[in-house]
């Protein structure tokens, strides 16, 4: 019981670490704070949706080209508006980017109704025993999936010149102009990079739950999860995400099941309460 | 060009600048007290709805505009008052008079719980810390169902004044505008003293309000339960208004909708606080009316309206942080100074990389 929990919280967990992992870049790069990021995930599942059930694409064609559309979405979006946030105070960058998950949330609902609809994943109803553990095929896909782009995100990070200017980026936006790095570039990019994320993750979320208008209220849990591993920490939004999807789904089996909906702000207050940095966060010291 | 000239400190924080702005508020005063004799009940009604959430508004920027405090659970707040209001007069069967101060008292008291672990927090961080109170209290809500009803809500009646009923649109009408009235009124007492200056040196610099020997941690806590107060006693007075309340009175999107408020009337001003409220309450009635010149594929779609309202709130973060409130000043000041005005006048300023990841 307690394993079985825990390996199918840790599919949910995977998806919550991958849209916590896409703000967190974008906070990292530019500091602005994307609470629409849960709405990007909503447009990728939806996205591909359409591009394998009305252009009858085979599916992995359809994630590359979700993929694409989603990084292109995301570059344009920052073109055009996101640049003129940056430097703004939070409180406004909080409340536009709720602005535009409204906006996006009811263009989605415009574009695809407000059924709710299924993604397939391939091999998603396959059943695999560890033990006495059931899996399902679309669990360890999900775990798969996301091991890898994390993997494909750290040697990106680690190897190339682009990688490391964004790192430069996020460490101090003045100097890396002045190393010849186009700073406004990178920040583009770094949008695309986040919104393709937030579209992997839809992917992976729409099997395991459901293909809605209204997923992207899941981005929110994302936060507790970011907030849990420390703002601003990649490996943190990963770990992070990982413990609120295990932890929440085992409150879900052993406490009342309402407790579970609510699990993740009930982590994320005591998280806040007893160390605000997180786990990987590192304390800054206030200038005056 | 017309210059006042002040002489002493009472002279800039009288209430009134002036005789002519007296009597432009005194006109304000007639015009509402005969509205209900003139409007429909729906006018009526919007129009109650609309005062309530300017308490709200009021309230919350306060916390927000004032102090500089995010908060995105607002609503909790909102719902404690409700509730406290259903639970004692319906369950219960106590006054409504008796119930609608304790609404007030039991959301500043929760205000006062939840402003000590929010003491450590500040911009993100807050705003995600007092989301997470506002989903949790939407769980309480929903569970807690001897109190209140759980999901299938709480019947309020509206209230009498002994043998006066305040049952039709009208009356109700009356006592919200008379509580908007007071507490508008004690907003501006409030932003005079010095309590109401310690909040907003707090907002611009926590460091140099500190050096003024202002206790950080007791205004801030301040703010917290003056706002819920404010935001307790809106909820008191909007469960008998619609005689219905339920978990959906109270959602994230409700606390969403009181920040709106503020930011498209005005941070920081009280004028804001009521021209956003009652923006933000009519306009379903601005699109309704406006419906003919929209064309008929996009007027005819579900969620124009939402889109419309993300549109409006976008395009106020961008392009008027200030609100309506802040047009209306540019405007004022472009006619005061007339041929001087140039565009540069009231140009933002970037920064880049003004960090408060290290404020």
């Amino acid at each position: 019981m307690f394993w079985q929990l825990a390996i199918s919280g840790m599919a949910l967990g995977c998806v919550y670490a991958l849209i916590a992992l896409g703000f967190v870049l974008i906070f990292k790069a530019t500091e602005v704070i994307n609470f629409a990021q849960g709405e990007f995930m909503m447009l990728g599942a939806f996205v591909a949706f359409s591009l394998l059930n009305y252009g009858h694409l085979p599916f992995w064609m359809s994630v590359l080209l979700t993929l694409f559309i989603m990084a292109g979405f995301g570059a344009v979006l920052d073109r055009v508006v996101m640049r003129y946030l940056v430097g703004e105070p939070v409180f406004s960058m909080v409340m536009f980017t709720i602005g535009l998950s409204i906006f996006l949330r009811s263009v989605a609902g415009m574009i695809w109704s407000t059924d709710t609809y299924t993604l397939e994943l391939p091999y998603g109803n396959a059943i695999v025993r560890i033990g006495t553990v059931v899996l399902s095929g679309g669990d360890l896909l999900v775990v798969g999936a996301t091991a890898l782009l994390v993997a494909l995100l750290f040697l990106f990070f680690r190897f190339t010149d682009l990688g490391i200017a964004m790192q430069a980026t996020s460490q101090n936006q003045f100097a890396t102009y002045l190393m010849g790095i186009n700073v406004e570039r990178v920040f583009s990019i770094t949008w695309a990079l986040s919104a393709l994320v937030a579209a992997v993750a839809g992917i992976l979320l729409a099997p395991i739950l459901f293909l809605h208008k209204d997923m992207g209220f899941i981005g929110l849990k994302a936060f507790p999860a970011a907030v849990l591993g420390g703002f601003g920490s990649v490996p943190g939004a990963i770990v992070g995400g990982l413990i609120i999807g295990v932890s929440e789904n085992l409150a879900g089996g052993f406490l009342p099941l309402w407790v579970k909906d609510i699990f993740a702000y009930i982590v994320l207050i005591a998280v806040l309460v007893i160390r605000p940095e997180g786990i990987f966060g590192i304390e800054e010291k206030k200038k005056v | 060009m017309r210059f006042k000239l002040k002489k002493t400190y009472m002279e800039d924080i009288k209430l009134f600048p002036d005789k002519i702005d007296m009597a432009w508020y005194g006109l304000l005063l007639i015009i509402l007290s005969i509205f209900p004799l003139v409007a429909g009940h729906y006018w009526i009604y919007n129009l109650t709805l609309s005062g309530i959430y300017c308490i709200v508004a009021l309230g919350l920027n306060i916390l927000t505009g004032f102090t500089g405090q995010i908060s995105l659970g607002h609503a909790a707040f909102f719902a404690i008052g409700a509730y406290s209001v259903g639970y004692l007069t319906t369950t219960l069967g106590w006054s409504y008079w008796i119930a609608l101060p304790l609404a007030g008292i039991s959301a500043a008291a929760s205000g006062l719980v939840v402003a000590v672990p929010a003491l450590r927090l500040s911009g993100l961080y807050l705003a995600i810390a007092t989301m997470g109170f506002g989903f949790i209290m939407e769980q309480v809500i929903v569970q807690w169902k001897s109190v209140t009803g759980g999901a299938n809500g709480l019947l309020i009646n509206r209230p009498s004044i002994s043998s006066w009923s305040l049952s039709s649109d009208g009356a109700y009408y009356y006592l919200v505008i008379v509580m908007v009235a007071v507490f508008v009124l004690l907003t501006k007492n409030l932003t005079r003293s010095p309590a109401g200056r310690a909040f907003v040196a707090v907002r611009d610099s926590e460091v140099a309000a500190q050096t003024m020997g202002i206790p950080l941690a007791r205004v801030k806590v301040q703010a917290f339960a003056i706002s819920a107060f404010y935001t307790g006693i809106a909820g008191g007075l909007f469960a008998p208004l619609i005689n219905f309340i339920g978990p959906d009175n109270f959602t994230i999107a409700e606390s969403i909708n009181f920040i709106v408020m503020i930011i498209v009337g005005g941070l920081g001003s009280i004028h804001g606080s009521i021209f956003g409220a009652v923006f933000i309450t009519l306009l379903s009635e601005f699109i309704r009316v406006s419906k003919d010149f929209i064309p008929a594929f996009l007027r005819e779609q579900v969620g124009f309206q939402t889109a419309v309202y993300g549109l409006v709130l976008m395009q106020f973060i961008l392009f008027e942080p200030m609100g309506i409130y802040g047009r209306w000043l540019k405007l004022k000041y472009l006619f005061q100074v007339f041929p001087l005005y140039r565009k540069d006048t009231f140009r933002r300023v970037r920064r880049f990389q003004r960090s408060e990841r290290t404020r």
